[in-house]
């Protein structure tokens, strides 16, 4: 890595550069290394068995299940969300804006236990959806449930400045030119919208595979079923067996990196295309 | 929430019914429709059921055996401990991050250099980690099986279902918040002013705490205030390392979860009650900085970065 400056008067570079590059390296450099040099002892065969055994591959599948479709629900509730909350004043609107935020600022296991009380079937909204024949908390839908609230604010966060620098003029304009109100979403919100929403999907997918605390109270965490793949890197490191541990979080972290690959490439591709 | 004087002016100005006062467009000369009330149903519905109903229902249940269960439940020596460690870990952390998050932001928002996307990238990193994977990275270097932890257990050092353990991970969890929100704001603040000040013959540090400092304070308020928030409830990284033995190495979040599983609900809620109070005022105070930080300019565009944490 070739840290070298450009000539500036201001002091005090290499001192702030040597702090942080001491600091990455020590408490996340050093530390991700080990995940790498920990599955090149293992070998390939030994990875491999660990990664396609049938409780770890149900729990990709459910991990990476149950993450995407609750991105999805995010992506469209979470789009009208921003659309109201940029478009209308409504009685209440200040106070959902705000509370947006708030799986960004409750604890994951506070979210975890509220949840599972709310939608087990004699909590407040799992009580209406028994009847019904939905069971909610300790089944895979429950898991869904949980990433939704993790997923809300990544979301409305990212479409609503996007929202907001849209000129509601633009919209008028189309109809005034006798563009109908459907037409004019398609045309003139939509392009504008496809690329912060998209974004918000991927944030909040990439979250949801990782995401711990708030899933495993809801989950009920039967093997094969209801459990996701970080609880049973949990369950591995809890019984010590780390190159099983590793091999299941390298999985994970890889799909994340991806996923966040695929964010910076889709800002880019954006930046270009609108910044003219 | 319009003020009513406002909506009053506005009914002069255009025709409308009793619907506007409660929801309408906020432009356009067109009155509410019933596409516009579908649309905010749907939102307030959605954000309803799963932040606000959620939000109620932890203070709900955690008074639901009384004002005297509640606070025997927040005061028992288990629950005292767990929130002294929380303190504990969110003021050795806090302190730390932010200092890193200074230097960080120093070093990119106000020299040019190669890498600096590179050095950007690891700096958001642990945002790409699932907190679980943080925790055991820990466990891996230093746990009874790991690459150093055997020698240092050997002698006499323990990090690994400990206190060192629990600053660890939650200083891997947090360390980008004030580093992200700082660069941007160094950069957007620019050098002129501190170059200034050197040619005035001021000293580095000094025109460091008189110059760039004021500067940015809003921008150094609000990572604070998240890294804060974060800190206090993190909980898959440090249940990873602490072990979470009660009166030792539970923090609050892993504390809900000891009384969670043993079916003593209402003090689960009681503990949780306390951390989502910090939620709130996490919330308003970032309301309140975030309108000095600048929503919807250039700077803050980090305020919607953060959304990767």
């Amino acid at each position: 890595m070739a840290l070298k400056q450009n000539r500036s008067i201001l002091p005090g570079f290499g001192l702030a550069m040597g702090i942080t590059v001491a600091y990455l390296s020590v408490l996340v450099l050093i530390p991700l290394s080990t995940i790498f040099l920990n599955t090149a002892h293992m070998g390939w065969h030994h990875f491999w068995s660990v990664v396609t055994s049938p409780r770890v591959e149900a729990a990709y599948r459910i991990s990476f299940g149950a993450s995407f479709l609750a991105a999805i629900i995010d992506s469209m509730l979470g789009f009208i969300a921003a659309w109201a909350l940029t478009r209308y004043r409504f009685i209440g609107a200040g106070i959902l804006d705000a509370i947006v935020d708030l799986p960004f600022a409750l604890p994951t296991s506070v979210a975890g236990i509220t949840l599972t009380a709310i939608f087990a079937n004699n909590g407040l909204i799992g009580s209406l959806l028994a009847p019904l024949g939905i069971r909610v908390a300790f089944t895979r839908l429950g898991i869904v449930v949980a990433l939704i609230f993790v997923g809300v604010p990544f979301v409305v966060r990212t479409v609503q400045p996007v929202l907001q620098e849209l000129d509601p003029e633009l919209e008028e304009a189309a109809e005034t030119l006798g563009a109908t109100r459907a037409r004019t979403f398609a045309r003139v919100i939509l392009p504008a919208i496809v690329p912060s929403v998209l974004t918000g999907f991927a944030l909040a997918f990439a979250r949801g595979l990782g995401e711990y605390g708030s899933v495993i109270f809801i989950s009920g965490n039967m093997p094969l079923r209801t459990e996701i793949a970080p609880l049973l890197i949990v369950i591995e490191l809890e019984q010590f067996d780390y190159r099983a541990a590793t091999a299941i979080a390298l999985v994970v972290l890889l799909a994340s990196f991806v996923i966040l690959l695929a964010i910076n490439l889709l800002q880019r591709w954006t930046a270009r295309t609108y910044a003219l | 929430m319009s003020a009513p004087d406002r909506s009053l002016v506005g009914a002069a100005a255009r025709p409308r019914g009793w619907i506007e006062r409660f929801c309408r467009p906020v432009s356009g000369n067109r009155r509410t429709s019933f596409g516009d009330i579908a649309i905010v149903a749907i939102s307030a519905l959605f954000l309803g059921i799963f932040l606000v109903i959620p939000l109620a229902t932890i203070f709900s249940l955690a008074l639901k055996n009384g004002i005297h269960a509640y606070f025997r439940a927040v005061t028992e020596p288990y629950a005292r401990s767990a929130i002294w460690l929380t303190f504990v870990t969110a003021a050795v952390v806090l302190p730390i991050n932010l200092g890193f998050g200074l230097a960080a932001g120093w070093a990119i928002g106000k020299f040019e250099f190669r890498g600096k996307e590179f050095l950007t990238t690891l700096i958001d990193l642990p945002f790409a980690v699932s907190p679980v994977i943080g925790g055991m990275l820990f466990v891996l270097l230093f746990g009874a099986q790991g690459i150093v932890g055997p020698w240092l257990i050997a002698h006499g050092v323990k990090i690994i279902f400990a206190k060192p353990g629990i600053i660890l991970a939650t200083m891997f969890v947090t360390s980008p918040f004030v580093a992200r929100e700082l660069i941007p704001v160094m950069q957007a603040s620019g050098s002129e002013e501190e170059q200034a000040a050197i040619s005035l013959g001021a000293g580095g540090w000094q025109t460091f705490f008189r110059v760039t400092l004021p500067n940015v304070k809003w921008g150094v308020l609000y990572g604070v205030i998240l890294c804060n928030a974060r800190a206090i409830g993190e909980f898959g990284a440090v249940s990873v390392v602490s072990g979470n033995i009660s009166g030792l190495t539970s923090t609050m979040p892993l504390y809900i979860e000891v009384l969670y599983d043993d079916y003593n609900f209402s003090a689960a809620f009681a503990v949780s009650s306390l951390l989502s109070l910090v939620a709130v005022l996490t919330l308003v105070a970032k309301r309140i900085v975030g309108r000095h930080v600048g929503v919807g300019t250039a700077a803050s565009a980090s305020a919607d970065e953060e959304l990767a944490a």
